[in-house]
């Protein structure tokens, strides 16, 4: 009897049939959800990333930091994400929608950076990141109860620093002044940030999702022992569902 | 059985020895793209081993290589991922699919060209796709990082594969079909199948949002569910049997392992995105299927432990046989762990850690990886006619890997699931109130310890590949000395016909 018929049938049905479940069901079910328009905002979440963000996106595929970081907020009752400050809620599928690649990542190596720019903001946050990026044991380091101090394992990322002699004015860009003193370049010479690592930072800083959306705060969100707070009002996002977050 | 006449008069035409005759000069069909293959898959083990230790000493010691962009953890470790996976893996299961397809269907390569052909293209292709990979071209997207320009250099090997497998199969001279064709066969379809469905539900034509992450793990899981894993086991099936001269044990179980294998690891991947934003009823889906693959894994455990009981001592002798059974142990383990990881609380704690780390490893080196160095010492030397140089290499390589494998999978799966209790398990406070989470950085300092471990027993295998390399490199380079009818065993087996 010849079976190959038949084997090759059913060999061919097992990946079809999964292809259509986990794959086209979801392409279908949720692919083209849209933002939600908030009237008093007067926009519509979740916000696109800035061009430069985008730009710095590409920096964080080529270096690979998605495998040390997630980008995806567990909810509450699951993990500890939400003490840990990771965000204030957890993540939806919305959250993703303008994302042309998405990296919620497999590896928490590092902490989670889905809303690392609530975190890290402004003039000291980039701050922060130049002097994490050139020098991660520096600024974060622990002393355990065995009295050994550990520094951070992130790998340092001095290559998105260019020195250089300083010809005329020094560059309105350099940054050694943020640096220790053993990082300091020779007399004559600044540390500036390359375009790159200006991007990078510009992602990061951008990196935040919006409060919750109205309809995920209803079918989602289930705000732990809480008391029963009523329907949030649809179509006024991040009012509503600062009042369910609380 | 009583010998016919002819028999007795010319001992040559034995039916047994005109079997052997045949075999013989199909192995020596498979020999150049074979070789080929191997040789191919051996550098890149090499290669990929040193990338993995650079990778593994650069997590406990960042400054190490710090300043070098090309080996930033980030694309050295994608390189290590890459260079293991399509550069040793598939090479390897290219290698013994070939081998084993013209064995089982009793017929000699024709178009040995075309294979060798494929080989070229898929080496370049990798060659390109892992250079671009450390040159910061990678996609980020896990197992899927090969940049989009190399990947069509892999679709040509691919086609001229799939190709020659069915010429192969449709002309043998095999009327069975065995179980190890089955799964051959499978993964020879299926590997194609998902790989271009990610191709271009990820990289030509993105689909949206996090649908993207579960296209992602359907491919990703399915490389090794519904490529390694067929390719291991169907080898086990046939080098089991082989190797200690008897049938499998049953028929049955190995055709209901195939179906089950077959349906019920596709929809498995799911459980990497449990907790994410991807809706519940789908990483439910992918836990039950996690879970259901109980059934496969343990129908083919019994049916391979149920062929060697009564055979255990071969192990002493034969170095084919212990890979394998590693392996075939190991694919148990593994798989029962992975379906215990996928459960919801379980995967609340273990996930984001190490632990993921060890099971991969589990997976593909202590059961796929173990299987193909069985594989090796058994293929190589009826395809060069030759034996082993050394078999005290061969024993090197088997307690190095071994035990450092064994270290290694230890190492992570404690300390991953310390790593994970330390991060997603709040204490308890006195009064019996929840407490705070404990500090970022006090997780990462306690779990640095297991990742120095990760090193020493990284070197351990190193010397183990370094062992294989040599000599796989010294058997192509000695002539053939025409004499050696003995087989390079770990020692004399005193009245058993054990090959290898
Ligand atoms: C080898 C793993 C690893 C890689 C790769 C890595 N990181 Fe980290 N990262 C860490 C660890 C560990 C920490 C926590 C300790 C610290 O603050 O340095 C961290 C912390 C951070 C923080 C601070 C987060 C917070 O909330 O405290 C940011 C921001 C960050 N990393 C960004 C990046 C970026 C951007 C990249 C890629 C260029 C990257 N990391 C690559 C391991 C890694």
């Amino acid at each position: 009897m010849n079976r190959a018929p038949l084997i090759f049938l059913g060999i061919f049905f097992t990946v079809a049939f999964s292809w259509t479940g986990i794959v086209l069901t979801n392409h279908l079910m949720y692919a083209d959800l849209q933002p939600v328009f908030d009237e008093n905002e007067g926009r519509a979440f979740p916000q696109p990333l800035p061009g430069d963000a985008l730009r710095g996106k590409e920096v964080y595929r080529d270096l690979g930091c998605m495998y040390c970081h997630s980008q995806q907020v567990r909810h509450p009752g699951f993990g500890t994400d939400i003490q840990r400050g990771w965000g204030e809620r957890g993540s939806v599928a919305r959250d993703y929608i303008h994302e042309r690649r998405v990296y919620l990542g497999t590896m928490r190596t590092g902490p989670d950076l889905r809303n690392v720019g609530a975190r890290f903001a402004g003039e000291g946050g980039r701050n922060w990141h130049i002097q994490h990026f050139y020098n991660p044991t520096e600024v974060s380091n622990v002393t355990l109860s065995n009295g050994r101090t550990y520094g951070s394992i992130m790998p340092p990322y001095r290559f998105l620093f260019r020195t250089q002699p300083i010809i005329g004015e020094p560059s309105p860009r350099s940054v050694q002044h943020l640096l220790p003193a053993k990082d300091q370049p020779p007399v004559g010479h600044e540390i500036v940030l390359t375009q790159r690592g200006e991007d990078l930072i510009a992602y990061l800083l951008a990196l935040k999702d919006p409060p919750l959306y109205p309809e995920e705060a209803r079918r989602v969100y289930v705000p732990p022992a809480q008391p029963d707070r009523g329907e949030p009002r649809p179509g006024t996002a991040p009012e509503s569902t600062r009042e369910v977050l609380q | 059985m009583s010998a016919t006449l002819t028999e007795s008069l010319r001992p040559t035409a034995t039916p047994e020895l005109a079997k052997r005759v045949e075999l013989s000069a199909i192995d020596a069909s498979t020999r150049g793209p074979v070789l080929y293959f191997l040789g191919s898959s051996i550098l890149w083990l090499i290669l990929g081993t040193v990338f993995a230790l650079i990778a593994s000493i650069k997590m406990h010691a960042p400054e190490f290589l710090g300043d070098s962009e090309w080996l930033t953890w980030g694309r050295v470790r994608t390189a290590h991922l890459n260079a293991v996976a399509f550069g040793w893996s598939v090479n390897a299961s290219f290698a013994v699919a070939i081998w084993l397809m013209a064995r089982l269907a009793r017929a000699e390569v024709r178009h040995a060209g075309m294979l060798t052909l494929a080989a070229v293209f898929w080496n370049v292709g990798l060659t390109i796709g892992i250079f671009g990979i450390l040159a910061g071209d990678s996609t980020s997207i896990e197992w899927l990082e090969i940049p989009p320009y190399a990947t069509p250099i892999l679709f040509v090997a691919y086609a001229l594969i799939g190709a020659w497998a069915l010429i192969t199969f449709r002309f043998g001279r095999s009327q069975h079909i065995y179980v190890s064709q089955w799964y051959i066969l499978g993964a020879l379809f299926w590997f194609p199948s998902i790989y271009s469905v990610a191709q271009v539900m990820l990289l030509l034509e993105p689909t949206r949002g996090t649908v993207q992450s579960l296209v992602n793990w359907w491919f990703a899981h399915n490389f090794i569910g519904l490529w390694l894993t067929p390719i291991g086991v169907g080898a086990i099936y046939y080098f089991l049997p082989k190797v200690l001269g008897k049938p499998i044990h049953s028929y049955y179980l190995s055709i209901l392992g195939f179906w089950s294998l077959a349906l019920f690891y596709n929809w498995a991947g799911v459980h990497h995105l449990i907790g994410g934003p991807v809706p519940v009823w789908v990483q439910t889906a992918g836990i039950a299927a996690s879970f259901m693959m109980v059934v496969p894994v343990l129908v083919t455990a019994i049916n391979h432990h149920l062929t060697m009981v009564g055979s255990f001592s071969a192990l002493k002798y034969s170095p084919t046989l212990r890979f394998i059974v590693f392996g075939a142990v190991n694919y148990t383990l593994t798989s029962l762990v992975g379906s215990l990881a996928s459960m919801r609380s379980f995967s609340e704690v273990v996930h984001f850690t190490q632990h993921t780390v060890a099971h991969a490893h589990h997976g593909l080196y202590s059961f796929f990886t173990m299987v193909m160095f069985g594989a090796v010492y058994y293929i190589v030397p009826r395809v060069t006619l030759k034996e082993w140089p050394s078999v005290k290499l061969i024993s090197l390589h088997f307690w190095t890997v071994a035990i450092g494998n064994i270290a290694m999978i230890g190492a992570l799966t404690i300390g991953g699931i310390e790593q994970g209790i330390n991060m997603n398990v709040l204490p308890t406070n006195p009064d019996g109130t929840a407490g705070e989470p404990m500090a970022f950085l006090n997780v990462m300092a306690q779990t640095l310890k297991w990742l120095e471990w990760r090193t020493y027993s990284g070197i351990l295998i190193t010397v183990g590949h370094v062992a294989f390399a040599i000599n796989f490199a010294w058997m192509l380079w000695q002539p053939r000395k025409p004499g050696i009818t003995q087989p390079a065993l770990f020692r004399n087996a005193p009245d058993m016909e054990v090959a290898r």
